[in-house]
């Protein structure tokens, strides 16, 4: 097997505000991204040779990108992978690229949440048509792991929440910097821990925002990026598992870990290079869709060791001065999660991050940099990684 | 020697009691919850009644409810499959009446008495209605039992039955009536129940000639305690030493489930050679004559009805209780959008993993998996499997978490992952719980119940919950 490693590069992103958009369809939101990559990247919308896009519910089919953008009969691949959508989009693109097959390529993530008339995600059942499987939207099945860890580490619920809160006022930090990040204000471990009951143990401020949102990446061969930018960002690693359902049907499945996540991040790292990760990683953008998810990822990716966690977060290892900046953009705790756009968002973070041009959330002496993908629920997840770099 | 081989009864968690807030009753009430039907609660007494029983051994399931859930489609069928009985048994669905069980009951005597089977399982129950605020809805519960009727290892064997009937309203519910209707007490009492009772009694006793000391007990129906104490006074029984408690304050008029429940209390505290004489009423009169046997010294003497009666949680709003059943509605709060209506043909080509909770074993790893598996999540060999009942297995909780927001008529929504003795694993919704109890690692046991109706579906699964008593 070959790597992805240093076989394509980004020469432009785009990625609107996302939040609720109300003024915005996602036609809006999908020509706003695209336009932004083109200016960034120098292309004409005519270099285009083939497109992916990502979204898991706000449309169908290669015209849901063609027709805003007309993209007039080139081949629009759709992808749906649940939240990890985008990124799984762009990895396809990727291997075109790398493939030789295109050399210019748009990759975009969008999806409209906002009018559904729901709060959360609406969380219809998906398995069959007999709707006894329980009731299991996202808040729950991220709270099934949040109750194990803390009974395994023996982690009282108030030491358990205190230790969530930490990595939600983190995130809420970095996005009060991010002007286009959906929610934007500061809070203490205080709110986060007094805020009303989402799904136990879980909370209001454990849980990241549902938003409307778009993103999007010209992707190329190194040769051809350098005719347009030398500050292009090259593509390092890709990583992508999915499980099998194993969390329900194999007892030892444990909920204080997600193998989709170890299983993602080993491939991404072996196609990097990357031996030690809490060391080699400069930065990560990771699957905050939940507290506790980040948390658990800290350690299935490598960044603390199995168990640890708290001792790192509880350091500050993961906020902008320290040793592992996470979320620098605030994460889909602040930023939002439209969720078939988040993927390419955390790219777009990494992108910019990687070029020096994230203002006060800059994170210096940077190399590497990570995004982390998560969508399902446990034992069924789609893990996607992507490691980027210079 | 025909009779009872084992026996069950059922009392749902549910009271309405003194501190239920707008219940003004001293007298508590057990209620079906908001996921138990007459479906539900026959299948929980049925599976204590078939503790120790193979379940491949019952040739028959007769059902008796006047609040089946569906006016054309077979109550026995949901519970047979529910039960996991074999699929070439003889089903009976009985109602129009609260002798309904009791009917129920003598036809199953007399098929094992004809041959054509060895062993029958009967079992009852009713969730009924009555208007708010009213006499009726004081004096009525909810609950179920069960009986496997068989002719050998009996512990009580029946030793006579009469039945004698009435056209007569008294009580009553028409069609498309939810709460039940009922004539002048005076009137349906003392005219139809107290002329009818001794008379059937009566008559019973002449066929046998038997008289009332001949009883160690007596199971009588009673619409209330003047009346039984009435019926008594008119047939010569003593009430305080002879007639079973009809436990009008903890447990009420559980409609055809009634008198086969005080029948379950009466077993439960009787001794070998002890006759028992049961009356039933309802339209008419069932009446049967028990002797209990030796083997009654073999079954597990568990106290089962006190048990469970003892074993409850106290709504504390009476409001709670008349969303569950239809008469009011409760602010739906942040509640998603009603389910949509399951697919029929979906439902029947999994009714063995949904109704029957049937999992796979894999033959070549021997590990237990639920749902049904092509492929072996262990071992990866391919169709290579035996169904596999998870419905009775024990089980712990691994890990939980409640939704303070999902809709449901018992906030929060529980889900609990689930690891079975024996290996397997579900994710299911946990009921029957009291969410200041619920910690990892507490034992659990499985429960069928109706997740919800829509247009037309009672949609019936398993949930899990903390074992009772």
């Amino acid at each position: 097997m070959e790597t992805i490693k240093d076989k394509v590069a980004i020469i432009g992103m785009g990625c609107v505000k996302f939040g609720e958009n109300w003024e915005q369809g996602v036609d809006d939101m999908i020509v706003d991204a695209a336009y932004e990559a083109y200016e960034d990247s120098g292309i004409e919308p005519k270099d285009i040779q083939a497109a992916w896009v990502g979204t898991t519910g706000s449309g169908t089919r290669g015209s849901f990108l063609a027709y805003p953008l007309k993209l007039e009969y080139i081949p629009v691949t759709r992808v749906e992978n649940a939240c990890a959508t985008a990124t799984d989009a762009f990895r396809n693109a990727c291997y075109a690229v790398a493939a030789g097959i295109y050399d210019m390529v748009l990759v975009e993530g969008a999806e409209k949440l906002k009018d559904t008339g729901a709060s959360g995600l609406t969380g219809k059942h998906t398995q069959t048509g007999t709707w006894v499987e329980p009731p299991c939207p996202p808040p729950v099945q991220f709270a099934l792991a949040a109750t194990r860890y803390f009974y395994r580490y023996g982690l009282s619920f108030e030491e358990g929440k205190r230790t969530l809160a930490k990595i939600s006022v983190k995130s809420h930090h970095n996005g009060a910097m991010n002007p286009k990040a959906h929610l934007r204000r500061e809070i203490t471990v205080e709110d986060a821990v007094k805020a009303p009951m989402i799904a136990w143990p879980l909370g209001l401020f454990d849980c990241c925002g549902v938003s409307d949102g778009a993103a999007a990446a010209i992707i190329t061969t190194p040769e051809i990026a350098k005719k347009y930018r030398q500050d292009y960002v090259l593509v390092k690693g890709l990583g992508l598992t999915s499980g099998a359902f194993q969390a329900q049907l194999q007892n030892t499945y444990d909920f204080t870990h997600f193998e989709e996540n170890v299983t993602g991040g080993k491939r991404a790292y072996a196609e990097a290079g990357v031996k030690n990760p809490r060391e080699e990683i400069d930065m990560a953008v990771v699957h905050d869709c939940f507290s506790i998810t980040e948390l658990l990822i800290y350690e299935d990716l490598g960044f603390s060791p199995r168990g640890k966690a708290k001792e790192d977060i509880d350091s500050g290892f993961f906020t902008l001065e320290g040793g592992l900046p996470v979320n620098t953009d605030g994460g889909l705790k602040c930023f939002g999660h439209p969720v078939g756009a988040s993927g390419l968002r955390m790219i777009y973070e990494v992108y910019k991050q990687l070029q020096g041009k994230a203002g006060p959330r800059q994170v210096k002496d940077l190399k590497l940099g990570l995004t982390h993908n998560l969508g399902g629920i446990p034992g069924q997840f789609t893990c996607a990684v992507c490691i980027l770099g210079r | 020697m025909i009779g009872i081989k084992s026996y069950s009864g059922y009392v749902p968690l549910y009271r309405l009691g003194k501190s239920t807030v707008g219940w003004n009753s001293p007298v508590e009430k057990p209620i079906a919850s908001h996921d138990e039907d007459s479906i539900t609660m026959a299948v929980a007494a049925a599976i204590n009644c078939l503790e120790d029983t193979d379940r491949s051994s019952i040739d028959g399931l007769y059902f008796g409810s006047t609040s089946s859930p569906y006016r054309e489609k077979q109550a026995a069928a949901t519970i047979a499959t529910a039960l996991n009985l074999r699929d070439d048994i003889a089903l009976r669905d009985f109602t129009g009446s609260l002798r309904a069980g009791t009917t129920a009951l003598s036809s199953a005597v007399e098929t094992v008495k004809s041959g054509a089977a060895k062993q029958i399982l009967v079992t009852m129950a009713d969730v009924r209605v009555a208007v708010s605020g009213s006499d009726l809805e004081r004096s009525i519960g909810d609950g179920a039992a069960a009986f496997l009727i068989s002719d050998s290892e009996v512990v009580a064997s029946i030793e006579g039955n009469y039945q004698l009937y009435d056209e007569i309203y008294d009580v009553w519910r028409a069609q498309g009536d939810t709460t039940l209707r009922s004539w002048e007490d005076r009137f349906a009492f003392d005219e139809g129940y107290l002329r009818l009772m001794p008379k059937a009694v009566a008559q019973l006793m002449a066929q046998k000639e038997l008289n009332p000391d001949d009883f160690s007990r007596a199971v009588f129906y009673a619409p209330d305690a003047r009346r039984l104490r009435d019926l008594t006074t008119k047939i010569g029984f003593d009430i305080k030493k002879q007639v079973e408690d009809p436990l009008f304050s903890t447990m009420g008029n559980t409609g055809v489930a009634f008198v086969p429940m005080l029948l379950v209390s009466a077993l439960d505290k009787s001794k070998p050679g002890e006759r028992i004489i049961v009356g039933n009423y309802g339209g008419g009169t069932d009446a049967f004559i028990f002797t209990v046997t030796p083997e009654i010294e073999k079954t597990k003497r568990k106290d089962g009805l006190s048990r469970l009666l003892e074993s409850k949680e106290i709504l504390p709003d009476y409001r709670i209780f008349a969303w569950w059943r239809g008469l009011t509605e409760i602010a739906p709060g942040r509640r998603r959008p009603p389910p949509d209506a399951p697919s029929a043909s979906a439902l029947f080509r999994e009714r063995k993993k949904n109704i029957s909770f049937l999992g796979v074993k894999c033959l070549n790893c021997g590990q237990p998996q639920y749902p049904p598996q092509r492929v072996c999540t262990f071992c990866h060999s391919k169709d290579k499997f035996e169904d596999y009942r998870f419905s009775d297995k024990k089980a712990t909780l691994f890990t939980y978490s409640m939704d303070y927001v999902g809709g449901t008529m018992n906030p929060p929504i529980v889900i609990s992952i689930v690891d079975f003795d024996g290996g397997g694993r579900a994710m299911v919704e946990m009921t029957d719980r009291n969410t200041d109890k619920i910690s990892i690692g507490m034992p659990l046991q499985m429960t069928f119940r109706k997740l919800f109706s829509t247009q037309g579906f009672d949609n019936y699964y398993w949930r899990c919950m903390p074992p009772r008593g």
